[in-house]
């Protein structure tokens, strides 16, 4: 008994001093790590990937800290594409006109404009600098639009430039950028000749791809034009002062700005790169960024912290679109019809999405578009569906006949991977189980995977959307025309090409938009796809951050007339 | 020894060959290309994208094309970040994943060791059924929830002391690397601290161990000669490949405190079908897999008498 005692005792004051030992160890590790710390700070500072401990807002400086969600990957605007880089050119880069706080064109490097049947003329103003202290000139903005039409640079945006004479030929190589239709009576004279009555040209001045590009500062850069900070002139409001691959932008007020009196802030702080929606709203919450987007993943999350959370639409429409290429079954009217009249487009929003900004879509043309007078879609409604189950069963059968079939066979949805169009698919899926009898299989695939089967025409339906390129119902209303090579469930109606057609050619805005409201009509009457909504975004501003504006086209959001106040006024 | 080095660095180089040629097959059968966006392209446009990225030659001359150019270490330009050299990528945030790597590897090997020799000492008395069922969280938990939470709880913190006491979020000073290094080596360290006990265990009822006791051997000498020297030998072993899993591994917490490594543009060009980027990183991840490899098992053959390189 007392032997085990022992041994219990040798054990115990063994342990004891092993403990003790572990914890010098411990202690020694401790410093061990603290100065590796150190060491591999001081070599990060040479590698000099550092990111600015700044606030969120500052009232003294009037300076600002945002997060983006990936590097700008391509800031010569000529070639840009994505809203990233988008975002950083709607800041240091400014246009021959510029869309106001209230989306009314107004006057930017141009002070006045006028556009004819034939002829667009924009005079420049002779206060018009670049950040280097040269003025700006008409010569600027004809080399920029050339170099986007050449076809070497293989421009993605370029087919924005053909309502400019010979664009076209130009950017497919059959003919000479001599012949380009755009002339310089003068140093501040822009005259641009066009293909055909374009009625929104003076709109379409203000994408990122008109924006001017001086010629002998492109060719300094020896094909590097925008890749950093210093390889690129500024002719914005701010000019990018830093710039840390990966990690952060800075940018900072361009003194030889023309109209400096309209910005008020200092500086632009964009301190963080990431694509995780989570990180961002932590950032946010720490105040380490002034404004950031919400996410369904974290949405329950930022509501639980009584923000001001704004909620708008972003201008995309999501729809279900047919694959109507011969040999499909949803090639055939009456089945697409039944479908038609199933699907209750203000469930899937407010009962299984439910996500706020959401609206249910009705038509082709989302709200926000202009008409004459007022939005296109109060002067011209889109046409009212009214579910009808017992219609929709009649439609089926009709389908069963024509397609000389019992059952219709199994019906594949293209959609793509993120939890939203999980939930849609799924929910569609059941729609059409439940109410039509018809089986669908899911095919979940990863963005470039679903473009290329969507190209391919490798589906019956798919979940697609689609972003306005420029401020004009036609960027909607062109996509089923039969040559648009978007149209990826190849729509073709005689029909629907001479309504689009009438519209691109008609300079009368009343018959224009007639021509809209019966595309609109027709995409619903034809079942060419089926609107399911447009999308919201939801986002939180700093309290103290004042006249930030979200936009539909151009950079999504603008903080040009962005200005700080004091935390409590 | 000399002569061994040489066998295995042309096996290296073969194997990474075969990486290079693997993944480059494997990248074009994936449907879909570079390319390809939101919005579809005319003929003429795609034609002369083809052409700007040599995309328009046969695929076995891309591929030669492609293997010359690795020979001479240039990988081209990204598809995706249009301006700059897959080299310059590779140079400027390799770096930053690296010192994230060795950091966490540093905290995962240190942490492993004294936590597993702690849970041997005392084993099956409270400290031990604490740390041993943090361990199996730490295996079972995936990264990117024990990022997220680190981050949630560093917010909650900042917000409860009213005072910034580490940053949340980006990169640059020493107090940016520790939550993030943390949280990358937390998983490896559970598994080295189960590895370590019972590699401890095994030794504390070893004979030379019982023999010193008896011997009467002072305690703080059988603990650290005997006991701790012998049981982290394994623990070495596994470290030589955690290294590499750990710096190649990192993209979710890179991608959730906002650092600029190379982890997240591996895995964003892999979604976006970035061709030069893909084989960029992956070639240079294979080379430096393949030269850690080499490295330990050189290193063995100079620490431990009883391997012999030939």
């Amino acid at each position: 008994m007392s032997n085990t005692n022992i041994v219990a005792d040798t054990d115990e004051s063994f342990a004891k001093s092993a403990g003790k030992q572990l914890l010098i160890f411990a202690l020694a590790a401790i410093v061990l790590v603290g100065s590796l710390m150190w060491g591999l700070q001081v070599l990060a500072s040479m590698v000099g990937s550092s990111t600015e401990a700044a606030k969120a807002v500052d009232t003294e400086a009037q300076s600002i800290t945002i997060a983006i969600r990936e590097e700008p990957p391509q800031l010569n605007s000529a070639l840009a594409t994505d809203a990233s880089s988008g975002f950083i050119l709607g800041h240091v880069m400014e246009g021959l006109l510029r869309m106001s706080m209230d989306d009314q064109l107004e006057p930017a490097i141009a002070h006045s404009w006028e556009v004819t049947e034939t002829h667009a003329t924009f005079w420049l103003r002779d206060n018009a600098k670049w950040s280097d202290g040269e003025p700006i000139t008409a010569q600027d903005f004809i080399f920029s639009w050339r170099t986007a039409l050449l076809p070497e640079n293989a421009s993605e945006y370029a087919f924005l430039l053909y309502p400019i004479k010979n664009a076209r030929a130009i950017n497919e190589g059959s003919m000479s950028p001599d012949e380009l239709g755009l002339s310089a009576p003068d140093d501040l004279t822009l005259v641009v000749e066009l293909e055909r009555p374009v009625a929104f040209f003076d709109k379409m001045v203000t994408f990122q791809t008109y924006l001017p590009i001086r010629e002998d500062f492109y060719n300094a850069t020896e094909g590097r034009f925008g890749a950093d900070s210093w390889e690129l002139l500024y002719s914005g409001p701010f000019m990018i002062t830093s710039w840390v691959h990966g990690s952060s932008l800075l940018l900072e007020r361009n003194p030889y700005y023309w109209d400096n009196e309209r910005i008020h802030l200092n500086r632009i702080n964009i301190g963080y790169i990431t694509s995780d929606a989570g990180a961002t709203l932590n950032f946010f919450k720490d105040d380490k960024i002034a404004y950031t987007t919400l996410l369904a993943e974290n949405l329950t999350n930022a509501l639980e912290q009584r923000w001001h959370i704004q909620r708008e639409q972003d201008g995309t429409v999501f729809f279900i679109e047919f694959n109507h290429r011969e040999g499909r079954v949803t090639e055939n009217l009456n089945l697409r019809k039944a479908m038609q009249l199933v699907m209750d487009m203000e469930e899937l929003v407010y009962k299984v999405t439910k996500l706020p900004g959401y609206i249910p879509g009705e038509s082709l043309f989302p709200g926000w578009l202009q008409g004459v007078n007022d939005k296109f879609r109060k002067e011209y409604p889109a046409p009212q569906l009214r579910l009808n189950r017992e219609k929709a069963l009649e439609h089926l059968e009709l389908a069963k006949q024509e397609l000389g079939v019992d059952e219709i066979p199994e019906i594949v949805l293209l959609s793509g991977d993120n939890p939203i169009s999980n939930i849609q698919s799924e929910w569609v899926q059941a729609v059409l189980k439940t109410e039509l009898g018809i089986d669908l299989k899911i095919d979940k695939q990863i963005f470039k995977q679903r473009l290329a089967k969507m190209t391919a025409g490798d589906f019956d339906l798919v979940l697609a959307g689609w972003g306005p390129d420029y401020d004009d119902p036609l960027t909607f209303g062109d996509l089923f025309a039969s040559w648009n090579l978007n149209n990826r469930g190849r729509y073709a109606s005689d029909e629907m090409d001479v309504l689009i057609a009438r519209a691109q050619e008609s300079v009368d805005p009343r018959e224009r938009m007639e021509a809209f409201a019966a595309i609109q009509q027709l995409a619903f009457d034809d079942v060419v796809l089926l609107p399911m909504y447009e999308r919201g975004v939801t986002f939180v501003v700093h309290d103290q951050l004042k006249d930030v504006k979200r936009r539909v086209i151009g950079p999504e959001i603008d903080f040009t007339n962005a200005y700080v106040v004091d935390e409590d006024s | 020894m000399g002569r061994y080095a040489v066998k295995r660095l042309i096996q290296g180089v073969i194997t990474v060959w075969f990486i290079a040629t693997a993944t480059f097959f494997a990248m074009h059968a994936v449907p879909g290309d570079p390319l390809s966006g939101d919005k579809a392209l005319t003929e003429k446009i795609r034609a002369n994208l083809e052409a700007k990225y040599g995309l328009d030659q046969p695929l076995m001359t891309q591929y030669a094309i492609y293997l010359g150019n690795i020979a001479q270490g240039d990988f081209g330009i990204s598809f995706t970040q249009e301006n700059r050299e897959v080299n310059d990528i590779i140079r400027e945030h390799f770096p930053v994943s690296a010192t994230l790597g060795i950091l966490a590897i540093v905290f995962a090997g240190l942490g492993g060791v004294l936590w597993g020799a702690l849970t041997a000492i005392y084993r099956n008395r409270l400290p031990d059924t604490i740390i041993m069922f943090l361990v199996i969280l730490g295996i079972s938990v995936p990264s990117f929830v024990i990022a997220a939470l680190g981050q949630l709880s560093l917010v909650n913190i900042n917000e409860w002391t009213g005072v910034s006491i580490l940053p949340v979020g980006g990169w640059g000073t020493v107090w940016h690397m520790i939550v993030p290094s943390m949280v990358l080596g937390l998983g490896t360290m559970a598994y080295l601290t189960r590895l370590m006990r019972s590699s401890m265990l095994e030794i504390i009822n070893s004979d030379f161990v019982r023999t010193a006791k008896s011997k009467g051997v002072p305690p703080t000498q059988i603990f650290t000669r005997h006991q701790l020297r012998n049981a982290i030998l394994p623990v070495i072993t596994v470290l030589g490949p955690s290294i590499a899993t750990i710096t190649t591994g990192g993209f979710v917490v890179e991608i959730i405190f906002a650092i600029p490594g190379l982890g997240r543009y591996f895995v964003q060009a892999v979604q976006q079908l970035d061709y030069t980027v893909i084989m960029g990183t992956t070639v240079f991840y294979g080379a430096f897999l393949v030269f850690m490899v080499i490295l330990v098992d050189l290193i063995y053959g100079l620490i431990d008498p009883r391997v012999r390189l030939e």
